[in-house]
């Protein structure tokens, strides 16, 4: 077919020459070159292999603490990895480079190719070759019913051929359809790409974690989540607003602990409507409009209650984040930063703040060790934690992790450990100095991500077009047939049979085609009879 | 149920076994005959004929001399052929029986983990190389690499990939898991199929170029290599577009449940890799400058690229497929 590389030579400079600027000259090769399929094969295999580091090493966008965890394991390599571009393969300059370059390849490729196909739908399907015994399908009809050139195109046409008369031949055309698929295919590809780059640039998305009750709602603002990106054509500003409060978080699990089913119940307090209750859960997202929410992970949220030694209490509701234990053991801290302020002075002392870490197990074990939950649900929870006095860290400045303790301020000796304990559900526990914590029960949460995708729509209309294109491309044969009817010897057209001679090539590789050309030569014998039959019979 | 299954996927194996031994018997006596052929007629003439028929495929006997008359030995290579294209045929039976009752044991597709999955897959490769057979017994001879195939596979999910019956963890529960999984599956399986023609036709075509070291005379007695060719291309022409909508899917899937159409995750990334190649393969095939033992390597390599993401991926990297049920 039309490929590129394969075109014949520029015909032997036999006209006038003339001076050919050599930059535009460079520029018109490099064209060439680079719209050749030689060089969209290179590229595409590029492409392929460049996706490789992408699955081995970890990535940013799709696992940060991994590529973080990287640097702690290999401190030589992973800067260099990383001045490449390892962990961001998929948006490095050099992927994008070939992908950049293969489409514009894609481009080049497609312009002048439908221009070609334009021109040949517009065209009559050519003369007949001199020698119709030279095709690779040939056959001879004597006395056909369909004896004129007239009525044999008339057979064609009712198969859906294109079909010209020129005098005594007929020549058809059929398949057509495979060049429109494998344009449409094309062109699909690059509407795909225009849809990925609309949804990076007017796109946005955040992760966080929400507690249930009104008092942890979530309104969509930047600052509220933990982590946000929004694409370079969006404002911290464009965010749409609406608020969200967890209901309910319902989890059902099978006795061997593997979860069934999650269901995350919401009030959803959007402008210009009264608030609603909404249901979501993994696989059906909460549609907003404006925006999804994602249900992407859950755990539970151990509520501690800390009665400094001036009797004042102070409650945690900090999320404990799961370990990955598949019966949901979880780790986190609840901080008392404003623990044992005299209530005299009603000075902060920063030597006399108060922090727990440690684990929350929703099924603790009746006897030690409690290392790790025994169920997923929640049937005898349990906190086990250390307990922290001293100065938390929290005033210097340094974001600290919400979920981890300064290990700093424990390794300078200004937080000491000062003891510590199981706590079962409704447990108290009295430290050295009087103050107490006690467990007083727990909140589900759940982590969800937001996130609007513009582009989506775009995306999946032009992958419907691709497969349509694509088995068009994959599965529609051309090929042509002519047919010469040749007045019976010596006698007038009405004396006598006319003898018909008809050919047949195929112009893509196309098996079927021996058995095609003998059932159309059958059709033009018998006048289409064998058609006539063939419907009734599908009646 | 699920111990019927079980015993049933140790039969299937078997059956392959002899049907594997069976098409090994009729290579050995078709190679008698081979030798009986070489002395009588030039090889190059059997190549030329071989090469030179536009319709299907021809088997060698077809180019026999009149004077060598079918021995004793080719007409046993003829039963033991058929017997193992019949056995064949039982194993894929029981191969059926295998999935549908671990699906009944666990009350869902069989398409969990990744025992089921490539218990599945091989099941599809299976049941169209029997389709293929059927319309063109002539290619029989193929059927020692693809029980060969097989065999190696079945046995080693039996020995490595097992796993109990489990339900499916909720972000398996969607219909989205029975569209993109079984299309996946099935056109892995077509894939897989593929790789037996295009390995035979490498094989094939070095032989009919005169080759005559070790692995291309294992093709001594194949079809000729243009239609193992067109073969290779008619199956991979046909489990593109069905990869194609399953990826498709896999994004309208991963789009509702985990809140993006394409993340890059490994096995992601890898389904890219592996449509990039075959994309490529079909680009090379249809490009007449590229000669066709290159274009059918990148098929090759487009299945290695599958079975990169099945294994590969499975084994060494955790992303969010990881329902593998391997540890
Ligand atoms: C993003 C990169 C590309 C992908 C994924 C891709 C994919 C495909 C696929 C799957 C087919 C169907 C195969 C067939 O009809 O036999 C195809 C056909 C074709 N592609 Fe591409 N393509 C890409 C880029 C290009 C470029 C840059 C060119 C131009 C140089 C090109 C030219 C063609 C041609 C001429 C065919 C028709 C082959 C035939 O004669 O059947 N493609 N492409």
């Amino acid at each position: 077919m039309t490929t590129v590389d394969d075109r014949p030579a520029s015909p032997p400079a036999e006209a006038p020459r003339r001076r050919v600027n050599p930059v535009l000259a460079l520029l018109r090769n490099s064209w060439r070159q680079l719209t050749s399929m030689r060089t969209a094969l290179i590229l595409l295999f590029l492409l392929a292999v460049a996706a490789i580091p992408g699955s081995v090493l970890p990535q940013r966008g799709v696992n940060p603490e991994k590529v973080n965890q990287y640097f702690v394991d290999h401190p030589d390599l992973a800067p260099r990895l990383d001045q490449l571009g390892m962990f961001e393969v998929f948006g490095s300059v050099w992927f994008s480079a070939i992908y950049l370059l293969l489409f514009t390849s894609l481009v080049g490729c497609i312009l002048p190719r439908t221009r070609d196909h334009v021109r040949a739908l517009r065209m009559k399907p050519p003369a007949a070759p001199k020698r119709l015994d030279r095709l690779p399908q040939h056959a001879v009809l004597e006395a056909p019913a369909a004896a004129d050139a007239e009525a044999i195109a008339a057979v064609l046409r009712r198969r859906r051929w294109r079909v010209v008369v020129r005098g005594n031949e007929v020549s058809a055309e059929k398949g057509y359809l495979k060049e429109t698929g494998n344009l449409l295919f094309h062109v699909s590809l690059v509407a795909v790409l225009l849809g990925v780059a609309v949804g990076s640039w007017y796109g946005w998305h955040g992760n966080r974690i929400l507690v249930s009750g009104d008092e942890n709602a979530f309104c969509n603002t930047r600052q509220q989540y933990a982590e946000a990106t929004l694409g370079p054509r969006v404002d911290s500003a464009d965010l749409p607003p609406f608020c969200l409060t967890l209901d309910r978080f319902d989890a059902k699990y099978l006795p061997s602990g593997q979860a069934a089913r999650y269901w995350a119940t919401v009030t959803v307090d959007q402008p210009g409507g009264a608030k609603r209750s909404a249901g979501f859960s993994v696989n059906s997202p909460l549609r907003l409009g404006s925006a999804n929410v994602y249900l992407l992970g859950n755990g539970y949220a151990p509520i501690l209650k800390y009665t400094d030694r001036y009797g004042r209490s102070q409650t945690s509701t900090a999320p404990f984040l799961r370990t990955g234990d598949p019966n949901a053991t979880e780790e986190g801290m609840a901080a008392f930063p404003d623990a044992n302020v005299d209530p005299k002075t009603g000075k902060r002392a920063a030597d006399q703040q108060v922090a727990f870490d440690g684990l929350y197990l929703p099924t603790a074990p009746d006897d030690p060790p409690f290392v790790s939950s025994h169920f997923p649900e929640e049937r005898n929870p349990a906190v086990v934690l250390v307990a922290y006095r001293g100065n938390l860290g929290l005033d210097a400045g340094i974001p600290g992790s919400v979920y981890k303790l300064d290990q700093r301020q424990i390794d300078n000796g200004k937080l000491k450990q000062i003891g510590n304990k199981k706590l079962g559900l409704g447990e108290k526990w009295t430290l050295d100095d009087g103050s107490t914590l006690e467990f007083v029960g727990t909140r589900p949460y759940i982590t969800i991500a937001v996130r609007y995708a513009p582009g989506q729509t775009l995306m999946l209309g032009a992958c419907v077009t691709l497969l349509a294109g694509l088995m068009g491309s994959l599965f529609a044969r051309r090929r042509r047939v002519w047919f010469r009817i040749s007045p019976p010897e010596g006698g007038s057209p009405t004396s006598g049979s006319s003898l018909v001679e008809a050919g047949g090539l195929p112009r893509t590789e196309h098996p079927g085609f021996a058995d095609e050309f003998a059932q159309l030569v059958a059709a033009v014998s018998d006048d289409g009879r064998d058609d006539r039959r063939a419907r009734e019979g599908d009646e | 149920m699920s111990a019927l299954s079980d015993q049933l996927v140790t039969y299937a194996i078997l059956a392959y076994l002899v049907a594997m031994i069976s098409h090994a018997v009729e290579y050995a006596l078709g190679n008698a005959r081979a030798v009986q052929v070489k002395a009588g007629a030039p090889v190059r003439e059997l190549v030329g004929a071989g090469v030179g028929d536009a319709g299907g495929i021809v088997e060698e006997p077809a180019t026999v001399p009149a004077e060598t008359r079918p021995s004793r030995s080719a007409a046993r290579a003829v039963v033991a052929g058929r017997i193992a294209a019949w056995v064949t045929a039982l194993a894929v039976a029981l191969h059926l029986g295998a999935v549908v009752t671990r699906g009944v044991a666990a009350e869902r597709m069989p398409w969990g983990n990744m025992y089921e999955f490539v218990l599945t897959v091989t099941f599809i490769g299976a049941a169209a190389w029997l389709a293929v057979l059927w319309k063109q017994p002539s290619l029989r001879r193929l059927g020692l690499f693809l029980t060969l195939v097989m065999v190696l596979l079945l046995a080693f999910a039996e020995l490595k990939l097992y796993v109990q019956v489990t339900p499916l963890m909720p972000a398996l529960q969607s219909y989205w898991f029975i569209i993109h999984v079984s299309t996946i599956i099935f056109a892995s399986g077509i894939f897989l199929l593929g790789v037996v023609p295009a390995a035979s036709y490498l094989m094939r075509a070095g032989w009919e170029q005169g080759k005559r070291s070790f692995p291309y005379t294992l093709a001594r007695r194949l079809p000729a290599a243009a239609g193992l060719e067109r073969l290779t291309f008619a199956l991979h022409a046909f489990a593109f577009p069905i990869f194609t909508f399953a990826v498709i899917a896999g994004a309208i899937w991963a789009e509702a449940a985990w809140g993006r159409a394409w993340g890059w995750d490994p096995k992601e990334t890898w389904a890219f890799i592996s449509w990039v190649v075959y994309a490529g393969y079909l680009h090379a095939r249809a490009t007449p400058s590229i000669k066709r033992n290159v274009a059918t390597w990148i098929s090759i390599l487009g299945f290695l690229t599958m079975l990169m993401n099945l294994f590969g991926v499975n084994f060494f990297f955790t992303g969010l497929h990881s329902y593998a049920g391997v540890n």
